[in-house]
């Protein structure tokens, strides 16, 4: 899993039925210290609670469709989980 | 598996089910030297490893959901291991 932040939101006219209640958000990827890093991609959203601003982290593959409900599903990515906190040690604490 | 060290962690409050009451490890990836630069993962833990560790992840979907006992868990990256030492042939 990866770090990203929510940038935007997808709102498709027509859609396959799978994925018909599942939010659809663009995603930045991030580092782990927060800066971008790649490029946005358009991720499921498996919690249905995330918007944008919103710091979360995603898989890709197969591991996104098992992440929605229901998850045998056509997505390349999606949301696992919103972040509150990343918390780093110090290169001191790493020693 | 990828050699790596735990850098961080992250807190969340809603996640998927699977995430409820284990630990979310950032882990950077290692080169064989142990050094950094390879970019870094957010990974499971299955054996309890923490601050500045040395680990061994296991970056591969089908392991990791075996290792936690669940076909339907969106996992791929798991520590698996605490590295004690590494040993390399000297040119």
């Amino acid at each position: 899993m990866l770090l990203g932040r929510v940038i935007g939101t997808v709102v498709p006219a027509v859609l396959v039925d799978e994925l018909s209640a599942t939010p659809l958000l663009w995603v930045q990827p991030l580092s782990r210290d927060g800066k971008a890093e790649g490029e946005p991609l358009v991720c499921a959203d498996g919690t249905r609670m995330a918007g944008p601003g919103q710091i979360i982290y995603w898989v890709a593959s197969r591991e996104a469709a098992l992440a929605l409900d229901p998850w045998f599903v056509p997505v390349d990515d999606a949301i696992v989980g919103l972040v509150d906190e990343v918390r780093l040690y110090a290169p001191e604490e790493l020693a | 598996m990828i050699l790596g060290r735990i850098t961080g962690s992250v807190v969340s409050t809603i996640h998927h089910p699977i995430v409820d009451g284990r630990k979310l490890l950032v882990a950077e990836r290692l080169d064989q030297r142990g050094r950094p630069g390879g970019g870094y993962l957010i990974a499971f833990d299955a054996i309890g490893a923490g601050q500045g560790e040395t680990v061994l992840i296991l970056d591969e979907g089908n392991g990791a959901r075996q290792i936690l006992d669940d076909a339907s868990a969106p996992v791929r990256s798991i520590v698996v291991a605490i590295v004690d030492h590494v040993d390399l042939e000297t040119n």
